[in-house]
């Protein structure tokens, strides 16, 4: 899991552009959005993207978005989660 | 009506000018983007938002950045009577490429917010919350008799007071941003704001 948390802040931080922060500024249960890193909706569109391509899963459920993208933490137990399922 | 250029700054060459004074350069060689990156980091500016920006904005903002320090426009006017007036020759073609490449694979969400040419508008409108009227034409090359009559058009008919106007173009590595304060004549710093002068200094960037 640490390791799959250490991937997902770097490939956030090169799919978002986010040039100005480094992996070790992100914490793991942080928030993305809002309060947190500040993310917004084209941030959120480009994190689906971003596990669609790096994770080929499909959020199907666009419900899911805002608990699945809570934190880098939550992205990384859903992966985890969908991996195991093969979902 | 006479008309004043208040400031100007060029961004081309890898160069950085206000008002005719080097504010930054950077290796010729070094891609715009870096160079553009590079400035900003110069300069110390703080707004995350431009690392997320497309080349076009980043280039503009920058230029209304550094032409906009220290003029406090937004002290001196209402936000609803400063214009925007921009003009380039290749519009959004540098994003909509690049746009078109990831279409091939997976569409990114990022750069088509980014597939208008207005859009650098927006973002300077945004920083410094000007509220006027704002316009962008695409033209074969820099029209300097028909920005100058435009311009004054719109103060003439009393839709602004001051205006941001000028040149701001990227395709790959090629660029030019040329940016001008125009207000009515109060300050007489850098001239008139006439077709000649305008066409002077965007032709002394290409020095």
């Amino acid at each position: 899991m640490d390791k799959l948390i250490a991937d997902l802040k770097e490939q956030i931080i090169a799919q978002l552009n986010l040039q100005h922060i480094k992996p070790e500024d992100i914490g793991d249960d942080q928030p993305l959005f809002v309060e947190g890193l500040g993310l917004d909706s084209i941030d959120a569109l480009e994190l689906i993207v971003l596990l669609q391509q790096q994770y080929n899963i499909k959020l199907n459920n666009a419900d899911d978005g805002p608990k699945v993208f809570r934190s880098v933490k939550t992205m990384a137990e859903y992966i985890t989660q969908h991996q195991a399922t093969g979902k | 009506m006479r008309l004043d250029i208040s400031a100007w700054c060029t961004i081309a060459n890898n160069r950085i000018q206000k008002n005719g004074g080097e504010l930054f350069r950077d290796d010729a060689s070094i891609p715009v983007t870096d160079f553009l990156v590079n400035a900003y980091k110069s300069f110390q500016l703080d707004y995350p938002k431009f690392y997320k920006m497309d080349g076009l904005s980043k280039l503009g903002w920058l230029a209304a950045e550094v032409l906009l320090k220290l003029e406090n426009i937004t002290e001196r006017y209402s936000q609803g009577d400063i214009a925007l007036v921009l003009s380039n020759r290749n519009s959004s073609l540098d994003t909509d490429i690049r746009y078109f490449e990831t279409t091939k694979s997976m569409a990114s969400p990022a750069l088509f917010v980014y597939t208008l040419p207005n859009i650098v508008m927006g973002e300077i409108c945004i920083r410094h919350g000007f509220k006027g009227e704002n316009a962008l034409f695409v033209f074969e090359k820099f029209e300097s008799a028909f920005l100058s009559r435009y311009v004054q058009n719109l103060v003439e008919a009393n839709d602004c007071k001051a205006c941001v106007c000028g040149w701001v173009d990227l395709l790959a590595n090629n660029y030019n941003a040329t940016l001008f304060l125009i207000e009515k004549s109060n300050t007489e710093k850098m001239g008139e704001f006439s077709p000649e002068n305008i066409q002077n200094i965007y032709e002394s960037t290409n020095g």
